[in-house]
């Protein structure tokens, strides 16, 4: 059993707040749903929590287990079990898909054991090839350059084969329907519920009601302006989707 | 910063030269001529175009000496090309006291010649004289007359017309004496019609006490319809100061294949050109450089169209760590009358930290309309969103720079002839690069 608590937490970005007091708690296995309009803080969200430079916190908290996450290197945070599926994946040029992915895998088995020799070529073979089968990728994927080149809808399929290799324990989705066509979009929903199955806190942060036809969320909240001002069960994305978010800037003086 | 150049050159007499009655008289003339450039040119200094940003003032070149007369070390380390690689394969082994030739009974019967230059000049003279000193001329400077005239020894590659060479031919150049310079010629000569795969590796122990000096002069012709894929690996031992004096002539439907990769030393002047003379020719050009420490590599490089429909791609990478820089110069020159031609040149150069620099200065020399020439010139550090999405995934951050920089050699190491020979420099560049 997994927790993410995040408690008051403020965030600039170049002396500009943008995050004025989040609280929310993830637990393993529940599916959160973080809707709002853009440029109300939801990505900062995402940032923030893995530790993006740029992203300072100026207040609040964050842990996952008790762990403070909030001092530690991006790595660090990785190795305790939280991810980030990006927006914009970038690319690597020159780097494999599967070199990336041994990599990733191996700099987390040295996390918990730092005798650790890595994962056999075989073993990786086999896990990724199942990964793959998941996502309905073809195998040839696994030698090309990380995100070098790909469609948005194969950037994204290669951030949840990721999240689906490491096994993280609470996984950020940033927009991660974003620029999906409908066919895609089943898959990677696919993708994200199959690893959900395995007791896996999800977070998924989007503005469309869309991805949640496919993932339902236990929770969904309502960012606007920095602060999460609503939250309630599923319906509640269903109301967003039919009335906008007007009624909220009102009802909150937003 | 004041800069200054050697207040000394070289302190070798025309007695050092071999010119001995046992030595083919081919040789004898040869060295003569490349004493005479010698003491004709002088030594280059930071007002000459070619070497306005490679100062020699480090370095005491008087009190460099000839190994003349030396024994070879029983234990020779510091190369790259594992046994694995060279397994079964024809070699030749070069020191300063001499080349060791291995080859297969299989090159042996294709009819190659795969010897010693002396050897070579003495039994098929008419075929060294098509080369020797006729593509890089000791009068291209000063190293490459001192380079002429003080080569005791080399390597003669000879592939008769219409021979296609199915094994891949090996040298491993082995440099170590401290206080000496070491000079070889290297002679690649493709008839009509044949085809060679060739690596070459020149190395020295890692570490010296005191420096030493190497000067290698490649001549390289690619006959007509020939195919030549060759590969020149340099790692040399933090004291080395490496100069090169390297040249391909490409024939009427020739191709080559260059590989270059410059993994030590602590200077490097490197002159490579490429010379397009027959209709037809193509000539590509990868090159790739880590420098870390106080290292100093720099190149300059020649493409030139001197027939209609020729086509010439080169590529430069450099990754620099520590205090270390890097020089490129390069130039495609298109001759009068030289239609329908197609030249690119690239130089893309990643920092590894603030303190190096990487001077990187494209040219284009073209006397001519019908063509398509173009450059691209690239200085930038390690891009901090790829850094931040790596680590991301758990991966630590000297790990996470060091996956870039190896997909930032990628496409130069696929070019190499055997995928080993790619990962052996991988791996070269990745224990100096954790080692940090």
């Amino acid at each position: 059993m997994s927790e993410l608590v995040i408690n008051n937490l403020q965030v600039s970005v170049e002396d500009t707040e943008i995050l004025k007091g989040v609280n929310l708690t993830i637990k393993s296995g529940e599916v959160h749903a973080v809707m709002g309009p853009n440029g109300t803080g939801k990505s900062t969200l995402a940032y923030a929590l893995m530790g993006h430079p740029k992203y300072k916190i100026t207040e609040g908290e964050a842990t996952l287990d008790g762990k403070d996450l909030l001092d530690l290197d991006p790595n660090e945070r990785s190795k305790l079990g939280l991810f980030l599926a990006f927006q914009y994946p970038v690319a690597v040029p020159g780097v494999s898909v599967a070199n990336f992915l041994r990599t990733a895998i191996n700099a987390h088995r040295k996390g918990q054991n730092p005798e650790d020799k890595g994962i056999s070529i075989p073993d990786f073979r086999k896990k990724l090839k199942e990964k793959m089968a998941l996502l309905d990728m073809d195998e040839s994927f696994a030698g090309r350059y990380l995100n070098d080149g790909f469609s948005g809808g194969e950037k994204k399929r290669v951030e949840i084969l990721q999240m689906a290799t490491l096994e993280p324990k609470i996984s950020i989705l940033d927009e991660t329907d974003s620029g999906l066509d409908i066919d895609a979009l089943k898959i990677v929903a696919h993708g994200i519920k199959a690893v959900n199955k395995k007791d896996q806190g999800i977070l998924v942060i989007t503005h469309y009601q869309r991805i949640l036809n496919y993932i339902t969320p236990d929770f969904v909240h309502v960012m606007l302006n920095g602060r999460i001002v609503e939250s309630g069960g599923p319906e509640l994305a269903l109301r967003l989707e039919e009335e906008g978010y007007e009624w909220l800037r009102e009802k909150h003086a937003v | 910063m004041a800069r200054k150049q050697p207040k000394k050159g070289f302190d070798f007499s025309r007695d050092m030269i071999a010119d001995s009655d046992k030595v083919p008289a081919l040789l004898r003339e040869f060295r003569s001529d490349a004493w005479n450039a010698y003491q004709d040119l002088p030594f280059p200094t930071l007002k000459d175009e070619a070497w306005r940003r490679t100062s020699l003032s480090g370095f005491d070149f008087n009190k460099i000496q000839l190994p003349n007369g030396k024994a070879v070390p029983e234990n020779i380390t510091g190369s790259i090309l594992t046994e694995s690689i060279l397994a079964k394969k024809s070699i030749a082994t070069l020191s300063p006291a001499g080349v060791e030739i291995n080859q297969t009974a299989k090159l042996k019967k294709q009819g190659v010649i795969f010897s010693s230059l002396t050897e070579a000049a003495e039994k098929h003279p008419d075929l060294v004289k098509k080369v020797l000193g006729k593509i890089v001329s000791p009068r291209d400077g000063k190293f490459a007359a001192a380079t002429a005239a003080f080569a005791n020894h080399g390597i003669f590659i000879y592939v008769p017309k219409g021979i296609q060479v199915d094994e891949t031919l090996f040298s491993i150049g082995f440099a170590p004496w401290e206080g000496t310079a070491h000079f070889f010629q290297f002679l690649v000569y493709l008839e009509e019609g044949s085809s060679l795969t060739y690596i070459h590796e020149s190395f020295s122990p890692e570490k010296n006490s005191q420096p030493s000096l190497s000067g290698e002069n490649v001549e390289i012709f690619v006959g007509k319809n020939a195919n030549l894929k060759i590969a020149e690996i340099q790692s040399y031992g933090d004291q080395v100061w490496s100069f090169g004096h390297k040249k391909a002539l490409v024939d009427r439907d020739g191709y080559l294949e260059w590989e270059i990769a410059a993994l030590g030393s602590s200077l490097s002047k490197h002159f490579i050109t490429v010379d397009l003379i027959g209709q037809g020719a193509e000539g590509r050009v990868s090159g790739m450089f880590f420098a870390d420490q106080t290292q100093h590599l720099s190149y300059n490089t020649l493409q030139r169209h001197l027939a209609p429909r020729t086509t010439s791609d080169l590529l430069f990478k450099g990754a620099l760590d520590g205090k270390s820089r890097s020089v490129w110069r390069g130039m495609i020159y298109v001759a009068p009358g030289a239609q329908y031609i197609d030249g690119y040149q690239a130089n893309r150069n990643l920092l590894l930290n603030s303190n190096v620099r990487a001077d990187s200065i494209p040219g284009l020399e073209i006397l001519n309309n019908d063509v398509r020439c173009t450059h691209g010139s690239t200085v930038g550090k390690i891009d901090p969103e790829q850094l931040f999405y790596l680590l991301s995934r758990g991966i630590p951050r000297h790990e996470a720079e060091q996956l870039v920089i190896q997909g930032f050699f990628d496409d130069i190491f696929s070019r190499f002839p055997l995928q080993e020979v790619g990962e052996q420099i991988w791996n070269k560049i990745k224990n100096r690069f954790s080692l940090k």
